[in-house]
């Protein structure tokens, strides 16, 4: 069932209304339309302008420090036994994750829009961290909330962000969680909507924000491209990426869509395993729903209501996904597939051990699934797995887990 | 014509306003709900809307977001809200229900099982939160086709070009959010609504209910001064949250805040 994808035909998504076929669109209440009619009129100009354009790529150069390495992991491949396995270095990125590639591009846009005032929502606390600095470079106020549960597992970025100005708010309603956070920062926004930018982080939520974080993560998959062709000589036979949201997914995806060999995997959080429904896979074990102003995969129970999600990793610890991946899903392009926690553990563990690189746990599951993948594929193929943070913020959580105080 | 038309133009004929508090379905238990509705008319209330509890309220502030999680350890399902309207009917055929909630409960029932369900019970209108006319393309026909009044919302951020269009989406009436802000802030601004709601009269025939900020006589009586119906909502839920132990109690203090609006928005006709 898979769909033949050509330049024309992506340019043509998002439509006018946002839609991804079935998927996305803008389920707001009537207060924040015109806000986001708005950011998508002046987005769209300023996507075609030079002057905003040549800031961006000043920024991720001389700020991000991008463009960030394609790196041959040798002796991972080795001890995978299987295809190349290259690792984009997203870890590498000032504040150590993608998320800087986005918040530069949304602080860019709040200042050409007049914003004073920004607020982000986060699970892991790298959203909020990559907001809270941005808005320290650009003196803007920032507000973050973050959900309680994860402002007691993420602690070391709490207290990053408060170092970087930003005033953290632990949302305690609901699960307590990122899907939760999402809620009150919607609640902040169309309290304070004259004067305030949500710089949203992820593909989801209302249109444009699944456009324009698509195309400000996108600076991923095309550095990629270019060093793979570069470096090996050829386009990879496989890309891999941890899907929470899906932003650094479809930053390293976007660019290959058109290319038909290049296989797309993007890895959700199995938690304790599909089979329990304890996890957080939405594409893998969901069905289409709306929630926070989209259409997309989501986890809820029969009568609609959105379930409590499990992942050791408090990034991927999401009910939904952005709308992209879920037209991904269902026209074939991508393959959805999941890692347990345990399994996530364990590619943190290896690419620590063999290759001195401490991935985030998000980042952990592509790892697990990447090097699973590569064993079942020739010697002479190439995978690139995106690691999309490092894992300097998960070190409580795994000696915790392996009974260590620190 | 529907239920809420025929109350409204009645209404309109007297010159007089409407009430129209909300209530969140299955709050404090769904064996109330029925109860607490003809509590509801009998205190005064015109039309009801009843909140379909969602486990992500995001257009709500704490007070109804704590009654969605009151209803849902419940485990009140959009199923049963609907069978909540059904019972009601067998007392009252006369009072139109609205009901009021987030999309995705009607998109999992699935919205043709969902329109006929509701027509079925009895039900007047339709308002989802997170609807806007944009994004009504497959459910506007089907609650077209059955007489479901869809009931839109307006905001102070809505530009002219938009009300008359959601006009056009609309029957029964539309609802003007009268601050920017989650349900139960207390940032209404009597003077600004005034204009606003002047000036969606200019633009639409539709009767305009004003939520939002509404607590007690006093604003009832200054925005029912300007409009065509109050709605009050988390005053009521949260004297419902504050009395839920005593169901006799609980009675009384929902007639004591709505009488003195009933008599207050009455004593703007004479």
């Amino acid at each position: 069932m898979s769909t033949k994808l050509t330049k024309e035909l992506l340019s043509t998504l998002p439509d006018a209304r946002g839609h991804f076929g079935a998927y996305g669109g803008r389920f707001v209440s009537e207060t924040l339309m015109d806000s986001l009619m708005i950011l998508e009129r002046e987005y769209l100009q300023l996507r075609q302008d030079p002057d905003f354009q040549a800031k961006f790529d000043k920024d991720l150069a001389e700020y991000v420090g991008r463009p960030s390495p394609l790196y041959f992991a040798e002796r991972l491949t080795r001890e995978t036994g299987g295809a190349q396995i290259w690792l984009k270095r997203e870890d590498l990125n000032h504040t150590g994750a993608h998320k800087v590639n986005n918040t530069i591009g949304q602080a860019l846009l709040a200042s050409f829009l007049g914003k004073k005032r920004v607020i982000a929502e986060t699970g892991a606390g790298q959203h909020g961290v990559a907001t809270a600095t941005v808005c320290a470079r650009l003196g803007l106020e920032c507000h973050v909330f973050m959900g309680a549960e994860d402002v007691q597992r993420q602690s070391l970025n709490v207290y990053r962000m408060k170092l970087l100005g930003a005033e953290v708010h632990a949302v305690e309603s609901g699960t307590r969680t990122l899907k939760d956070a999402m809620n009150e920062a919607m609640r902040d926004w169309v309290t304070h909507v004259d004067d305030t930018f949500y710089i949203i982080g992820t593909v989801a939520g209302p249109h444009p924000y699944p456009m324009l974080v698509r195309d400000f993560q996108a600076v991923i998959g095309r550095e990629a491209r270019e060093q793979s062709l570069k470096q090996a000589g050829k386009l990879p036979d496989a890309l891999v990426a941890c899907v929470g949201g899906g932003s650094n997914a479809i930053g390293l995806f976007y660019p290959f869509l058109t290319d038909e060999e290049v296989a797309m995997y993007g890895v959700e959080a199995g938690g304790y395993g599909i089979e329990t429904g304890q996890h957080a896979a939405p594409l893998c074990a969901g069905r289409p729903g709306v929630l926070h102003g989209n259409r997309t995969y989501l986890m809820e129970d029969d009568n609609g209501q959105i379930s409590a999600t499990h992942s050791v990793s408090a990034g991927l610890d999401y009910p939904g996904v952005g709308p992209e991946h879920s037209w991904l899903k269902d026209i074939g392009r991508a393959n959805y597939v999941s890692v347990t926690d345990d399994e996530a553990l364990d590619g943190f563990r290896q690419l620590t051990r063999v290759e001195g690189i401490m991935p985030a746990l998000e980042s952990s599951h592509a790892i697990a699934y990447g090097t699973k993948l590569a064993a079942t594929m020739d010697k002479d193929q190439m995978v690139i797995i995106n690691v999309s943070g490092r894992g300097d913020k998960d070190i409580h959580t795994i000696a915790k887990l392996d009974g260590i105080e620190v | 014509m529907s239920r809420i038309e025929g109350v409204l133009n009645n209404l309109k004929g007297q010159g007089r306003k409407a009430l129209i508090p909300y209530i969140t379905a299955g709050d404090p238990h769904p064996d109330q709900t029925v109860e607490l509705m003809h509590t509801l008319v009998a205190s005064g209330a015109d039309i009801i809307e009843l909140g379909v509890p969602f486990s992500d309220p995001m257009a709500d502030g704490p007070v109804i977001q704590l009654a969605c999680e009151r209803a849902l350890a419940h485990g009140t399902s959009l199923r049963q809200v609907i069978g909540m309207v059904k019972q009601f009917r067998e007392k009252d055929n006369g009072t139109p229900v609205v009901l009021m909630g987030y999309l995705n409960p009607m998109e999992a029932m699935g919205y043709e099982a969902f329109a006929d369900a509701a027509v079925e019970a009895g039900i007047d209108g339709i308002l989802t939160v997170d609807m806007p006319p944009e994004e009504a393309g497959d459910v506007a026909p089907l609650f077209a086709a059955r007489d479901l009044d869809p009931i839109f919302l307006l905001a102070p951020t809505t530009t002219d070009e938009r009300i008359r269009a959601i006009s056009k989406h609309s029957s029964g009436y539309v609802y003007y959010v009268s601050f920017k802000g989650v349900t139960g802030a207390a940032r209404i601004n009597v003077d600004e609504v005034a204009d606003k709601v002047r000036h969606i009269h200019e633009l639409t025939s539709l009767p305009v209910g004003v939520g939002f900020g509404i607590r007690d006589a006093e604003t009832a009586a200054a925005v029912g001064r300007v409009s065509d119906g109050v709605i009050v909502g988390s005053v009521l839920v949260d004297t419902i949250a504050k009395n839920q132990a005593d169901p006799e109690q609980l009675k009384q203090a929902l007639e004591g805040l709505l009488q003195p609006m009933r008599s207050a928005l009455d004593d703007l006709a004479s």
